[in-house]
């Protein structure tokens, strides 16, 4: 089930226009004729999700194939947090790709998203080592 | 013909309903930073393993169906070569450091009404409207 989680994910960025970093871009860079459809992709996956977690929650102690629901549990508001999601909006506005679109992107072949991803993994394995120390 | 703004809503609905399923039938967190992350070396075994595997693998086929039948919806980055390898080597580090990423701060965490994730998303938000705004003045 989680491949099909994953196919119905990455058509679903497909389809919302997210794999095109030119579109994304436009979307962040009002300055310049915004365009703001990428505001609905974020609406209507909100929407659809908040209600089916809030139905499964209240509906089920467990998922399917597991024992239980696998949550994060920290609340508090830490200098990484906001210095990462800083940094992570950065490389969103230079390069026009957020992980998942630049996955599905690198797999259908673009060269540019190719790059991006393995200059991603090189960034994480970074933080892993850094955060290690 | 659709309007762009309908389409968008359907594709974030696919992407919803793709989270929502993976939380019904693994109870995890489709955020993809994380999912990737998490992979990396020292990989986990058995379960913790098996879901993202199985979860990128259909997000990878996704995009090799897309080059075969609408090779239209993926586009090239719009910046050169340099500063697309500094964009996901920021990407990459900047998204383990906060967290998470588009998908699950983004989607499911404010979908969950968690702080910790509507504070991510005001973030990268603003710094990616200001990125984005400076590098559209140079190039």
């Amino acid at each position: 089930m989680a491949a099909i989680a994953g196919a119905m994910f990455g058509l679903g960025l497909l389809v919302s226009g997210m794999t095109q970093p030119a579109k994304i871009v436009a979307f962040l860079d009002v300055s310049r004729g915004w365009d703001p459809s990428l505001a609905f992709v974020m609406g209507g996956a909100v929407a659809v999700y908040s209600l089916v977690f809030r139905v499964v929650r209240r509906t089920r102690n467990a998922p399917w194939f597991d024992r239980g629901f696998h949550l994060p549990t920290r609340r508090d508001l830490d200098f990484g947090l906001i210095a990462g999601a800083a940094i992570f909006g950065v490389g969103w506005g230079l390069g026009g790709f957020c992980p998942g679109p630049g996955l599905v992107a690198a797999a259908s072949g673009s060269g540019s998203a190719v790059l991006f991803i393995a200059a991603m993994l090189v960034g994480m394995l970074a933080q892993h080592g850094a955060s290690r120390r | 013909m659709m309007s762009s703004s309908f389409v968008a809503l359907l594709g974030g609905a696919l992407i919803g309903g793709a989270a929502a399923l993976l939380f019904l039938t693994h109870g995890r967190v489709a955020g993809i930073s994380g999912i990737v992350g998490a992979l990396l070396p020292p990989m986990p075994q058995g379960d913790e393993r098996a879901w993202r595997l199985a979860f990128l693998v259909g997000l990878v086929a996704s995009g090799a169906l897309a080059a075969l039948i609408a090779p239209s919806a993926v586009g090239s980055s719009v910046r050169s070569p340099v500063l697309v390898i500094v964009a996901g080597l920021l990407v990459g580090f900047g998204t383990r450091w906060g967290s998470g990423c588009t998908s699950g701060h983004g989607v499911c965490g404010v979908s969950r009404l968690s702080a910790r994730s509507m504070v991510a998303v005001i973030t990268f938000m603003t710094t990616g409207a200001l990125t984005a705004w400076l590098a559209g003045g140079w190039s």
